[in-house]
């Protein structure tokens, strides 16, 4: 028998990101490893999102490289994201679950009781037949991690998750993620609320313009920051 | 037909001639919408998601052949089955089956540019998606397909009355013969012609009462599957 193959590490090559004439990611090398979540922090258009989006493979770099687990093009199979605005399946609830699940090859007898599980976990137990596009924003977001959960990924990516929720509906989302977490799943998950970053993250890659300014564990980080551009933005003054 | 009796009259008592020439009329529109869609669902999701060169192109005739003259549409198909015409064999000319193939090739154009239109916009919306869940280009297809399903019943509607309303092509490839290929448009030309206004008004009065039904028939479907599935 194989040892079942990994998409981690993630390693990022050299790797440039241009739309046009715009560079978005700007020679990015970068090694994520399985542990503790990985925070990426940055002001707004920093590059988190595409940054995010290439990990998971839905952008391919203009320059350089990625290489999940040693190996290139890899399909999503270990893989999920929960995109910045996740789109809503014309379905039910339930249904954007199930179409996961059955995407990742679930079969019909197991489905149910996956789909009560997962729409337990993250508290949606009750919506179950609602249609997903009537959901509020934060359910919306809620189901959105439920229906990523339900690929099965050994590593969850996450683009600024709780951007735009009230404080319980933060807390329902990062009490998932920390649970996630502990069941041994690698989050990569973007935010530019410092206080989120702390509460959540093993350690910290700061981006800014497109560029990696600074990475390490989260304590060393907001403790003893290095460059000039962590500091500034640690103080909550405006990096631009 | 008698010419003395109102047109109320006429669709009140269910006069006989008037109901075949009703139900003529829906079957051709009909199974017009029905084949026009099996043609054009496809082909505009296609076209709504594969790339190649000259597409824009494509599109740009798609969206032309939504105003396809009928007349010209009717003659085409008549000279394809007109006896020495390359598909004369078949001895369709002046058939209801001949109404039909010109009305799906009037129809098939506006279900595909609708189609195009409505399943492009939706696969901006779940391309990320998608692809993140892995889904391959048949369940791209199918997924799209399905979850526009509302949205391309209002395709199916502008198909429908399209053929319904249409008079150019049938009269020319059906030939509006009495009992055989007369329809509620080409009998209403007829009979205004004639003079037999009350049996027009009638038949107009039947159409347009058919149209609307339909399209209640369909807006009431679409609203309580939206309720179901959002």
């Amino acid at each position: 028998m194989r040892a079942p193959v990994s998409d981690l590490p993630i390693r990022f090559e050299n790797v440039t990101v241009a739309a046009g004439a715009v560079t978005i990611l700007d020679g990015i090398s970068l090694t994520l490893n399985p542990g503790t979540p990985t925070i990426l922090i940055g002001p707004n258009g920093s590059g988190k999102s595409t940054f995010l989006r290439t990990a998971m493979g839905l952008v391919r770099p203009s320059q350089g490289r990625v290489t999940w687990g040693g190996r290139e093009d890899v399909p999503p199979t270990r893989r999920a994201i929960v995109l910045q605005r996740p789109a809503m399946l014309r379905r039910s609830a339930g249904g954007n679950i199930r179409y996961a699940l059955r995407a990742s090859g679930v079969g019909r007898t197991e489905q149910q009781s996956r789909i009560d599980e997962l729409l337990a976990l993250v508290g949606l137990g009750q919506l179950a037949d609602r249609p997903a596009r009537r959901l509020s924003g934060g359910e919306q977001q809620r189901l959105a991690l439920a229906r990523a959960l339900a690929r099965d990924p050994a590593i969850l990516f996450l683009d600024e998750p709780t951007a735009s929720l009230d404080p319980a509906a933060t807390k329902a989302i990062e009490d998932v993620v920390h649970a996630v977490s502990q069941r041994g799943i690698k989050i990569v998950m973007a935010t530019h609320d410092l206080g989120e970053a702390r509460r959540l993250a093993g350690d910290i890659v700061m981006l800014h313009r497109g560029r990696v300014i600074e990475t390490g564990p989260a304590a060393a980080f907001f403790n003893t920051p290095q460059t000039g551009e962590a500091k500034t933005f640690i103080a909550g003054e405006l990096l631009v | 037909m008698p010419g003395d009796v109102s047109a109320l009259q006429l669709v009140l008592t269910g006069d006989p001639a008037l109901l075949a020439i009703v139900r003529l009329s829906l079957i051709v529109s009909l199974s017009a919408v029905v084949l026009a869609a099996l043609i054009g669902i496809p082909f505009g999701a296609a076209l709504a998601l594969i790339q190649f060169p000259g597409r824009q192109a494509v599109i740009v005739v798609l969206n032309a052949l939504m105003g396809l003259p009928p007349v010209v549409v009717g003659l085409a198909v008549f000279l394809a089955l007109s006896r020495a015409g390359p598909l004369g064999s078949w001895g369709l000319l002046f058939t209801p089956k001949a109404m039909i193939i010109a009305q799906t090739v009037l129809v098939a154009p506006i279900i595909a540019a609708l189609t195009r239109q409505t399943i492009e916009d939706l696969w901006l919306e779940y391309r990320d998606e998608l692809n993140a869940m892995n889904v391959g280009p048949v369940g791209r297809v199918a997924t799209l397909i399905w979850d526009a399903r509302f949205s391309l019943v209002t395709a199916l509607l502008a198909g429908f009355g399209r053929a319904a309303a249409e008079v150019g092509a049938i009269i020319i490839v059906g030939g509006n013969i009495d009992g055989f290929t007369r329809t509620m448009t080409t009998a209403i030309a007829l009979e205004t012609s004639k003079g037999d206004l009350p049996l027009a008004v009638g038949l107009g009065m039947v159409l347009i009462a058919i149209v609307i039904a339909v399209n209640a028939l369909a807006w009431t479907a679409r609203r309580a599957g939206e309720r179901m599935a959002g």
